[in-house]
């Protein structure tokens, strides 16, 4: 497998919210299909008796007070780099066509 | 090319009035100017430096690194520019709050005075990626200075400041380190906090440090370890701290990388490596080879994990709540694939593509279950080598510094040249790149490891082994 038409790509870049070219689309299916052949050696190993690593700290419910903590923020501030805000609030355009 | 001091005796010296910040800030701005050919810095941040400055020659603050002019890779938030990461889509981002690791060099009186260029989103092992411009290598301007973290680099190798952060994911500390002829040191995960630097892979995510010795690394690394409750992935400091003496070589027991001196490694990186080995052993360590029979499949367990976390943690960047947002789009959805579309370059995208992929349902278990289970494989093979030995030692990268443009065309080669590095952040052990390299000749660095939360006693034996291999 692992071979990608440009449909799978088409797919994958609709899953990624992401608009590609026409270009990128024909480029996309070569150089991914090309990275998923060389990852895919994995598909030999034998890991039978072992359990996937999700982090690597050892670290177990990492728990802190539930206390309102105040660092200072204004929101103004935070909302300074927003692209649109109405209200103090993000805006953004319909979601329903 | 600009000398410094050591940063413990600047600090000295600043907190005597011997020396004074503003001098210090100057004469690092000055050196940024006149080294813009190489374009490693993306913008300075001198007016809130010079304000910074003032006040500590005020006697506003007598730290541990009192007046010290540092440089930050441009995915760290920092104050007094913009943080873009060198990617179009946080172009113009006004960092609200800064990351914890500048904060804490602050507290101790360093000074950030610029931002330095990466391939953007931390994405590549050369600046080639930057969606800005490329990184030229301060010892020969036709090759790259390494990556990510390349500007960081060139810009400690060209003494624009005593040192610079960086981070390191993949390699993209040691990696640049090796390629400018510079100390790279990456920590163990977890001992360094990820709060306010632009993600990449999380579970991956390192903060490097850049210097021109171990001795002012590990100050740097004893200022910003230990843990943060801004990201509860970090761990407790070693109690005794990170500023050591130089180990005894004599008995350390080394273990050389067998999969890493195979065949495919450059000669002039063979033979630097090799002589760094008889170095070491000279002064009395123990060598022998060692097998970690896993560490080939290393880079096909690393490009599953990175990109899906990558897919993940890009997925903020929809053009809603910062960065660039395309005015052309009739409704939400089509906001969100236009920004993305305009504001991602072509390895962002391939890579959030890659992770998509490897998560979407039907090949999760397939590729990224198995990629994280072959990690623990890595990991086991790893703790039982450590059974043997004190340290492992090997390259750093397959070659030295390549042409610009020469892996530019080709996504996988370039992925490949990370085969060395990108293990010790899946294992989450620390490494360092010390340079081992010979006269007139590129750069190569001699990268030590050690076990998980053993970076005081690498520290340590990296100090040891700088001495012996100049």
């Amino acid at each position: 497998m692992a071979k990608l038409t440009r449909d799978d790509v088409l797919h994958l870049a609709q899953l990624a919210r992401i608009s590609l070219s026409d270009d990128e689309v024909d480029g996309f299916s070569e150089e991914l299909s090309s990275i998923l052949q060389y990852v895919e050696q994995l598909s030999n190993v034998d890991v039978s008796s072992l359990r996937p690593t999700n982090q690597v700290t050892g670290l177990q419910n990492v728990m802190r007070d539930d206390t309102v903590k105040d660092y200072g923020y204004d929101p103004k501030e935070l909302l300074k780099n927003v692209p649109q805000t109405q209200d103090g609030q993000l805006k953004v355009k319909r979601m329903i066509g | 090319m600009v000398s410094w001091e050591p940063v413990a005796t600047i600090a000295k010296k600043i907190q005597a009035g011997e020396l004074k910040a503003v001098d210090l800030v100057e004469q690092s701005l000055s050196a940024i100017a006149g080294a813009e050919e190489y374009k490693a810095i993306i913008a300075t941040t001198a007016d809130r430096a010079r304000a910074r400055a003032k006040s500590i020659d005020a006697g506003d603050n007598k730290g541990r690194l009192a007046g010290v002019p540092f440089i930050a890779k441009d995915n760290f938030l920092v104050f007094g520019a913009e943080t873009t990461a060198a990617s179009n889509i946080l172009k113009g981002f006004d960092a609200p709050y800064q990351s914890t690791v500048i904060n804490r060099l602050e507290a101790e009186g360093a000074i950030c005075v610029a931002k330095a260029n990466l391939d953007a989103f931390a994405h590549g092992g050369s600046t080639e990626n930057s969606d800005f411009f490329t990184t030229l290598n301060p010892r020969d301007k036709t090759r790259v200075p390494g990556g990510s973290s390349g500007g960081s680099a060139a810009a400690t190798a060209l003494g624009l400041a005593p040192f610079a952060l960086g981070t390191d994911t993949g390699g993209s500390t040691r990696q640049p380190a090796s390629f400018t002829g510079v100390v790279g040191y990456k920590p163990t995960y977890g001992l360094t906090s990820r709060s306010g630097i632009v993600a990449m892979a999380s579970s991956l995510d390192t903060v490097g440090t850049f210097a021109r010795s171990v001795e002012d690394a590990e100050l740097v690394f004893d200022v910003i370890a230990g843990r943060d409750e801004l990201d509860s992935t970090t761990i407790d400091r070693d109690v005794e701290g990170y500023v050591v003496a130089p180990a005894e070589l004599k008995d350390k027991k080394i273990g050389v990388i067998k999969e890493y001196m195979s065949e495919g490694l450059a000669s002039d990186v063979r033979s630097s490596v090799e002589e760094s080995i008889k170095a070491l052993r000279n002064a009395g360590a123990i060598i022998s080879e060692v097998s970690l029979p896993s560490m080939p499949l290393s880079l096909a367990v690393y490009y599953i994990l990175c990109p899906a976390e990558i897919s993940s943690n890009l997925s903020r960047y929809d053009g809603q709540r910062y960065g660039f947002s395309s005015d052309d789009a009739k409704d939400l959805n089509e906001s969100y694939t236009k920004s993305r579309e305009i504001g991602f370059g072509r390895e962002a995208k391939r890579r959030i593509m890659i992770g998509t992929y490897v998560l979407s349902s039907g090949y999760y278990d397939a590729y990224y279950k198995k990629a994280q289970t072959v990690r623990t494989k890595l990991i086991n093979e790893f703790t039982d080598a450590f059974k043997d030995v004190d340290f492992l030692v090997g390259p750093v990268a397959p070659t030295s510094a390549y042409k610009i443009g020469e892996n530019a065309n080709n996504p996988l080669a370039m992925y490949l040249a990370d085969a060395m590095t990108v293990a010790i952040n899946l294992a989450g052990v620390p490494g360092i790149s010390i340079p081992c390299g010979t006269g007139d000749a590129l750069p190569v660095g001699l990268q030590i490891i050690a076990p998980q939360r053993a970076d005081r006693e690498l520290l340590s034996v990296a100090r040891a082994a700088e001495g012996v291999l100049i």
